[in-house]
């Protein structure tokens, strides 16, 4: 269960594809592991109000919040991570002076930048975690992941970025206006002229000031970048899957997983969510004594229409075990209701947690 | 024609609902997937698009826009040759350089949606009555309906803003571009339907034509009859806790739609819950036909 998943776990980052309940389902791990005694803190950097509803909060901010809730050990608190927010900080960290600062924060380039480089959003959300786990406030934060297709681009976003600030193209940016230019070639300087005639954008201008500005605090940037790299590797953390049982999701669970293998990240393990039971057995009564015949024929309809759902279920989740290799699913049924609230989410953390400890 | 919802909801389901609808009213209808999805191929059984558009019945095709290509076209285009714009394709500097012009990836995704929809394609395709965008999530799609105003604030040489402008004109115009916003009967994502209804009108002066509801499970039980299930239950085991389950989510479902009704400005059509393990080419078939009905 997931509270054995998580015993000795700092750090538990949830992924999966759009609309399979992550937002849900690491709210009620943050809830059930509150509930047994540890201090957690539940992360997102999904401005929609996803994370505020299930947990029965009208609005969530940037800064934490407490979560007040009856009969918890531990601690409940959430935020929402403010990605644009976040790399200011980083910049005004970085920077030498106020000067340097203010001409990087007023750049053109810097203000779109966090949507330039595919996935910086998220590597921006693991910054923060890494600055929330540095300070040590919380003993467990569990990081709801963005629901995009690609929400794992922050794997790769640490070395793009890096990558970005340091080829050697970008570099040159650096120096003196002109030399840079002469030292790339004649070439690049009519790729430049070629690039403003198709993108509409002088880039030359922009970029050269957002560079010489910048370039001080690459260095800052890598050893950055190599902390939270080491952060999401570190046995301390944990990765969960979270999907649903039908096709398309079951896909993208396959894709992360191996994603997560490729990069030697620590897998914990599949929440599935929405999973369709089979109802149990057929009861000793024969339905036609209990009920009338009409009755009796729109239930059996009925039963037979959810068997065919739980069947494939039970197939798609079979098929996900083998192939990541036999690693621990745990299955949430379709619920009544979605769940958005604190019952709702007591509800999931049902099938999610052991009984033997608290609640 | 936009549709947009929360992850999902089944946009893509809706828009090949949509498209076959149109192609049958004889309009020649195509569906761009963008954002890495590619799924409508796979599920008429044609050859995955890879930017081409693939012809899906008679009238409706579809394409999956690659950004990567989409970049290529937009260069060729701009650069009136095609020498120069491989040239340009081919350089490390253009690469990086591409990906810090923001918002660029949205722009040349949603200038090939426009030009699908263009009389005169400045590619040289075909040309359709209709284009149907399985556009982005809530957050995103809005993101990409966006990139056109954007970059043309940040675009400092003429005619690329000026294009920039037209294709941004040409989305805000009521009676070229309509808005579908699919969504589920569950709090949620109805959450998310009222909340983009209000964005879209808030950052782009755009209006939702049509929420469109999916997944609206059937009332087969009376409040007698589960009266009745609810008396039986202990002893009816299964099919009787089954029933119950699907009359309360049945119930749940329809309190969400009442609540999205009251809050939504544009009117609001439901599609059923089909209980098929996977949606094949004849479900969307007979999707359409319910929208048919009520459209």
């Amino acid at each position: 269960m997931i509270d054995d998943w998580l015993e000795r776990k700092q750090v538990c980052i949830c992924a999966g594809s759009g609309g399979v309940g992550k937002t849900t389902t690491s709210a009620a791990i943050a809830l059930g592991m509150a509930a047994r005694g540890r201090k957690v803190a539940v992360l997102t950097i999904d401005p929609a109000r996803r994370l505020a509803n299930s947990l029965g909060l009208a609005e969530l901010g940037n800064e934490e919040c407490r979560v007040e809730v009856e009969g918890l050990d531990g601690e409940l608190w959430a935020m929402m991570l403010d990605p644009k927010r976040t790399f200011d900080e980083i910049v005004d960290w970085h920077a030498p002076d106020e000067r340097t600062r203010d001409a990087v924060l007023s750049n053109r380039i810097y203000q779109e930048l966090s949507n330039a480089v595919a996935g910086s959003q998220e590597y921006m959300a693991m910054e923060k975690l890494h600055e929330l786990h540095q300070e040590g406030r919380y003993d467990l934060l569990v990081l709801d992941t963005p629901p995009t297709r690609n929400a794992l681009d922050f794997l790769d976003a640490p070395r793009r970025l890096t990558e970005f600030v340091d080829s050697r193209a970008i570099q040159l940016f650096a120096a003196p206006a002109g030399l840079g230019l002469k030292l790339l070639g004649r070439g690049t300087g009519m790729v430049f002229s070629v690039m403003q005639r198709a993108t509409g954008i002088d880039l030359l201008a922009d970029l050269g000031e957002f560079f010489r500005s910048f370039g001080g605090m690459t260095e800052g940037f890598r050893e950055r970048a190599q902390l939270v790299n080491e952060l999401l590797a570190d046995s301390r953390t944990a990765f969960v899957l979270v999907t649903s049982p039908r096709r398309h999701a079951l896909e993208d669970a396959v894709w992360f997983h191996h994603r997560l293998m490729d990069a030697g990240l620590p897998f914990a393990g599949v929440i599935a969510n929405r999973v369709h039971q089979a109802g149990g057995a057929v009861g000793g009564a024969a339905l036609d004594d209990l009920l009338d015949v009409e009755l009796a024929r729109k239930v059996m309809r009925t039963y037979e229409d959810e068997r065919r759902l739980a069947e494939r279920d039970r197939a798609g989740l079979a098929d996900l075990r083998r192939r990541i290799g036999r690693k621990p699913i745990l299955e949430v049924p379709h619920l009544h209701d979605d769940v958005h609230d604190l019952d709702g989410l007591r509800q999931m953390g049902a099938y999610l947690f052991s009984q033997t400890g608290a609640e | 024609m936009v549709v947009t919802g929360k992850g999902g909801v089944g946009k893509t389901t809706v828009s090949a609902a949509l498209g076959l609808l149109a192609a049958r009213a004889g309009k020649r209808t195509v569906i761009c997937e963008v954002a890495e999805q590619e799924q409508l191929a796979a599920i008429f059984g044609v050859a995955a698009s890879e930017h081409e558009e693939r012809e899906l019945r008679p009238r409706l095709h579809a394409i999956s826009v690659d950004p990567e290509r989409a970049k290529e076209e937009w260069l060729r285009y701009q650069l009136k040759s095609s020498a120069l714009a491989s040239v340009l394709g081919g350089s490390s500097v253009f690469r990086y350089l591409s990906a810090a012009a923001p918002g660029l990836s949205e722009l040349v995704t949603i200038g090939k949606v426009w030009d699908l929809a263009q009389l005169e394609r400045r590619t040289g395709g075909s040309e359709f009555d209709l284009t149907i965008v399985d556009a982005p999530a809530t957050g995103h799609g809005v993101a990409m309906l966006r990139a056109p105003s954007t970059y043309a604030s940040v675009a400092r040489v003429g005619p690329i803003r000026r294009q920039a402008l037209t294709i941004d004109r040409f989305l805000r115009d009521p009676r070229r571009t309509g808005v579908v916003v699919v969504a589920l009967p569950e709090e949620m994502p109805v959450n998310e339907t009222l909340d983009l209804e209000r964005r879209l009108r808030d950052e782009m002066d755009m209006a939702v034509d049509r929420a469109i509801v999916n997944g609206l499970y059937p009332e087969r039980f009376s409040g007698a009859d589960a009266e009745r299930l609810r008396a039986a239950e202990a002893r009816g085991g299964g099919p009787v806790r089954a029933a119950l389950a699907e009359h309360e989510r049945a119930h749940g479902q329809r309190s969400q739609l009442r609540r999205l009704r009251r809050g939504l400005e544009a009117p609001v059509t439901t599609l059923p819950f089909l209980f098929q393990p996977e949606l094949g080419p004849s479900q969307l078939d007979e999707l359409a036909d319910r929208l048919g009905r009520s459209l």
